[in-house]
């Protein structure tokens, strides 16, 4: 097969690239009327900062003839040839018209005098023109207008920008997002003249462009003018031949992008696919693959495409998704910030429509793909920046609109091609290789699925943690030293080291920086505190089912006011006491445990707390003593260190006051016992905890969470929580229920010893800690001045507390 | 170039940093596994809290590194260059062991990363 494709820009390049790579073996001959093969228009303006063309230019592929600096001045359907301007003719069996579009010039007087904005040489040319110039004006206030604006002002021109709609970018932003706009465009030093049209380009005495006219008859003075007020189809070849054309332009296609003559397709911007012309590289890479995919023989249809868009103006974000309008729009304005972000949404709340960015366009990546489908969070949450950044997206929704990429390509490049970073993606994949704009949910796809995908905790161990806390137990490694010499690689990173220092934990229980354990901690178990942001810790005592006496009240009242500590109260029932320094934290604990206080643990992953209700004791309505045995539970888990933090509650009963069914293990009295919840979670994701077991003796009760907790210590992954183990724990809740409560797998008398020993071997960390003077002499923040506090820690004071102040 | 003592080098544990005082600049000092030793600035550029020292040690294919103990991105021992952000970095500083004793110098900066190294070429 002899195949022509008249025209050489990114779609001609797409489709040669896509029968290259599907093995087509015919002659395939592109005739270009520029000098050079297809290049990166895309990033044209590039090449005013130092890209040089050969960069912008795409590799032709093997066996590839070009005919470059080569006009087609006619189609000969009948004889099926093509004839150039040079007198030759090129015979095909099919012929493929990518020739793109022109910039559309409107017919004022003296326009021949202005510049275009499309091609290499076009750029050379107003570089040539600003050399010698003070002021430019561009006509046309959209996407490439403002591109080009920007580029006339970092050539050293003050530039303008005229557009005769009452706004800028009036196709991608509504009248709120332009008056943003706006203002950040001025900011960039740019001249904005809105609601304006040209009367005429000015020339002066000596033949050189000496302004622009306005219809007002003002006039801006400029000697470079740049029009870039829309797109025309290069319509003309087809329309002499005879095909049919649009009304308004463009090449009549199928969805098979053929023309009106089955030999003849044509792809790109010169197209008109369901009535539609479409300006946007990614849709112009689609139709090139589609007709490819067509001319050797297969079955690929082309059904539209997204026309988001994001800018890439320097400084200023702004994007566009979807629909420009809908039922109900949720708008988030900061007129001071320069912030401009809505949201358009169906009848029923429940759909996302599309939305418009300006000043800040995070949530366009994130939320891109959620287009036509349900919202994934309350549109006031989506709309805050950073929202949306740990959103899972379905397999279906697209993340690169310029390569039509999916979330579900993207995931299996990474399971299959054994892809682990942005570079590998974009290899596998081509998404993120052409705008860019969805490179950052490419990142959080790979962060993701690396999790899902890969078992392998990190590059150091290639099991999952499940499988670690195997090898451990049965093989009795005592150390990560010996784990990782023997069954992993390198020394172990911020991942490994830590989830290793919880397995060893679960199943020895010595103190947490016993030794070589101390370099696995995370800062916060290693300090036995958590940090915050100016690198103070805050101390959290532990506070049994949130019951205290007023004895241990004051002492607490009385160490944070004598150690200067921020108080107050936690959403755990218990008192949070912040800003101390390394230093101060061995004496504060020293007061504390004297007064009976415990480590709570709120640094590590292991339990934290117990709530409980009101109960039996004293409310009206109470059937069991909640209180008491939340208490209980407390104390017999408490020190149990798991992959994840561990929460509980006991409700007195079925009022649920202490929000038992959002805990990982929640308990609900009844008349008869206990009602037994699990995998219950409050947080990112909230899931209500489902029924386990119903009216359980106390006795029961007990031994039915104890294996619970050690069957999800075995098996669950790093950092998931009992409801995401649940969830995929494969038969899940009856399967639980065979394992931990009818032994299906005969482990329960293993559970049960597991659970005993930590209860027998339980120590309170912080007492130990005090106990020994080495790790005590770990509490420095200077190991050369021990006594000298960190002099960046510095505080504010608010409401009657301390509040950090950061240097920066 | 002017050494500060720090501590006697047994005094290190292995893969646990920990933070000095050396003419007013904080230096997070590691020791790795295979007795190395590394000094980078102690300020973590991305939180602006000076907590590198906290951080947890371990080695990205074959070189050392520590993970800010805040948000975790992980800074090269060697260089001092973020491994997760391109154009991030911080200090490093020059480190000897005389007599068992770990010394360390500011002044001297044995590699001084780009980006500060542009800021003061600008200005
Ligand atoms: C102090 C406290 C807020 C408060 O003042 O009320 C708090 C503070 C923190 N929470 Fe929380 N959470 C606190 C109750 C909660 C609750 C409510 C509760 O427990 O009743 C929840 C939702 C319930 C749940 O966990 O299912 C909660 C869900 C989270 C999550 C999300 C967990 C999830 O599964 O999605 C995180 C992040 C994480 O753990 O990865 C988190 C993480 C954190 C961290 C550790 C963030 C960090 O790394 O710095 C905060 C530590 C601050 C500190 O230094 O103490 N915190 N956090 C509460 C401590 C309770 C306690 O006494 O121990
Ligand atoms: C400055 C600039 C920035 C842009 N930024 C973006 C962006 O951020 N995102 C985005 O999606 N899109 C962007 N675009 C649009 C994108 O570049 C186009 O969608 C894409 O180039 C269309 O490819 P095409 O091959 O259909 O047409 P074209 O690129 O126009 O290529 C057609 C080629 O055919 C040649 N030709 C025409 N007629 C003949 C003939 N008779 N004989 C021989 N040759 C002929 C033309 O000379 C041209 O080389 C931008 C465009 C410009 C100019
Ligand atoms: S859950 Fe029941 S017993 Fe507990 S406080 Fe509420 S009403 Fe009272
Ligand atoms: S959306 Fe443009 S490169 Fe992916």
């Amino acid at each position: 097969m002899n195949i022509v494709v008249v025209g050489y820009g990114p779609a001609a390049q797409r489709f040669v690239e896509t029968l290259a790579g599907k093995g087509f073996d015919g002659r395939v001959t592109v005739i270009g009327e520029e000098p050079r093969p297809a290049y990166d228009r895309v990033h044209l303006t590039s090449y005013l900062s130092g890209t040089s063309a050969d960069e912008l230019t795409y590799a032709v592929p093997d066996g590839i003839v070009t005919r470059l600096a080569t006009r087609v001045t006619a189609v000969d359907r009948a004889a099926k040839r093509v004839v150039t301007a040079d007198g030759g003719a090129e015979p095909y069996d099919v012929l493929v018209l990518a020739t793109g579009s022109a910039p559309f010039v409107p017919p004022v007087p003296g326009a021949e005098h202005a510049f275009v904005y499309r091609t290499i040489e076009d750029l050379d040319a107003i570089r040539v023109a600003a050399k010698d110039a003070v002021e430019g004006v561009v006509v046309g206030g959209g996407l490439l207008g403002l591109e080009a604006a920007d580029a006339l002002r970092a050539l050293g021109l003050k530039a303008h920008i005229v557009e005769m709609s009452p706004w800028l970018m009036p196709r991608q932003v509504d009248e709120g997002g332009g008056s943003v706009l706006k203002g950040h465009i001025e900011s960039l030093g740019l001249g904005v003249h809105a609601g304006s049209g040209v009367q005429e380009v000015v020339t002066g005495p000596d033949g050189r462009v000496a302004g622009l006219r306005k219809p007002d008859g003002t006039l801006l003075e400029a000697q470079v003018v740049v029009f870039s007020a829309g797109i025309r189809p290069r319509d003309e070849l087809a329309r002499a031949c005879g095909l049919d054309v649009g009304e308004r332009g463009g090449i009549v296609v199928d969805s098979a992008m053929r023309t009106s003559d089955p030999s003849v397709y044509a792809v790109g911007e010169c197209a008109l696919a369901g009535g539609m012309v479409y300006g946007l590289v990614g849709p112009c890479n689609t139709m090139a693959e589609v007709a490819a995919d067509r001319v050797m023989g297969g079955t690929a249809a082309f059904e539209g495409a997204d026309m988001s868009t994001k800018l890439k103006l320097l400084g200023v974000e702004v994007a566009q998704f979807g629909a420009m309008d809908g039922a109900l729009d949720v708008t988030y304005m900061d007129p001071v910030g320069g912030v401009y972000k809505k949201l358009f949404i169906s009848d029923d709340a429940r759909t996302l429509l599309g939305g418009i960015c300006v000043g800040d366009a995070s949530p366009y990546a994130a939320l891109r793909p959620f287009v036509g489908k349900e919202l994934p969070a309350a549109p006031s949450d989506l709309l805050f920046s950073g929202a949306g950044a740990a959103l899972d997206l379905p397999d279906e929704a697209q993340v690169c609109s310029c390569n039509n990429v999916c979330a579900g390509d993207i995931r299996t490049a990474i399971a299959d091609q054994g892809v682990t970073d942005v570079p590998g993606v974009k290899g596998c994949t081509r998404a993120g290789t052409t705008c860019g704009s969805c490179v950052p949910m490419l990142k959080q796809l790979l962060e993701k699925s690396g999790v899902e995908v890969s078992k392998a905790l990190c590059e150091h161990f290639a099991y999952s943690r499940a499988e670690l806390f195997d090898i451990v137990r049965v093989r009795g490694i005592t150390t990560f030293s010996e784990l990782i010499a023997g069954h992993g690689h390198g020394r172990g990173c911020d991942i490994c080291k830590p989830a290793v220092a919880s397995i060893l934990a679960s199943l020895h229980n010595g103190h947490v920086l016993e030794g070589e354990r101390a370099a696995l901690q995370d800062t916060n178990d290693a300090f036995l505190a958590n940090i915050q942001k100016n690198g103070t810790y805050s101390v959290v005592p532990r506070i049994p089912g949130g019951e205290i006496t007023p004895e241990k009240l004051i002492v607490i009242g009385e160490v944070a006011r004598d150690f200067g500590l921020y108080t107050k109260i936690t959403g755990g029932q218990r008192i949070d006491l912040f800003g101390a320094r390394i230093e101060q934290l061995p004496e504060i604990w020293r007061r504390l445990v004297e007064a009976g206080f415990e480590s709570g643990h709120a640094y590590g992953k292991a339990l934290r707390t117990v709530k409980s209700c009101v109960g039996s004791t004293w409310c009206r309505y109470g059937v069991q003593d909640s209180v008491g045995l939340a208490i209980a539970l407390e104390l017999r888990y408490r020190g149990l260190r798991s992959p994840h933090k561990l929460k509980s509650a006991v409700s007195g009963c079925a009022r649920e006051c202490a929000e038992a069914r959002s805990k990982d293990f929640g308990i609900i009295a009844t008349e008869q016992g206990w009602n037994l919840y699990v995998g219950g979670n409050g947080g990112f994701k909230p899931r209500h905890a489902d029924l386990l077991a119903k009216d359980l003796s106390t006795e029961e009760l007990i031994r039915t969470i104890d294996r619970f907790l050690m069957f999800y210590v075995r098996t669950a992954d790093r950092l998931q929580r009992t409801a995401a183990w649940l969830e995929s724990l494969d038969g899940g809740l009856d399967y639980l229920r065979e394992v931990i409560m009818e032994d299906s797998l005969g482990i329960c008398a293993d559970l049960d010893a597991q659970m005993g020993q930590h209860v027998a071997t339980y120590a309170d960390e912080w007492r130990a800690t005090l106990d020994d003077p080495e790790k005590l002499g770990r509490f420095v923040s200077f190991v050369n001045a021990p006594g000298v506090p960190d002099p960046s820690i510095v505080f504010a004071s608010e409401r009657g507390q301390i509040k950090p102040v950061m240097a920066r | 170039m002017s050494w500060t003592r720090i501590c006697a080098y047994d005094a290190l544990l292995p893969e646990r940093g920990v933070c000095a005082l050396v003419d007013g600049v904080q230096v997070a000092v590691f020791r790795t596994y295979d007795g190395d030793l590394h000094a980078l600035d102690n300020l973590d550029p991305f939180s602006g809290a000076y907590v590198l020292s906290r951080g947890i040690v371990g080695t990205r294919k074959g070189e050392p590194t520590v993970a800010s103990p805040l948000h975790k991105q992980v800074f090269s021992l060697v260089t001092g260059r973020c491994l997760d952000e391109e154009g991030a970095s911080v200090p490093v500083y020059a480190t000897r062991v005389t007599d068992g004793n770990v010394e360390v110098s500011v002044r001297g900066v044995a590699v001084f990363p780009e980006v500060l190294r542009t800021a003061v070429a600008a200005g």
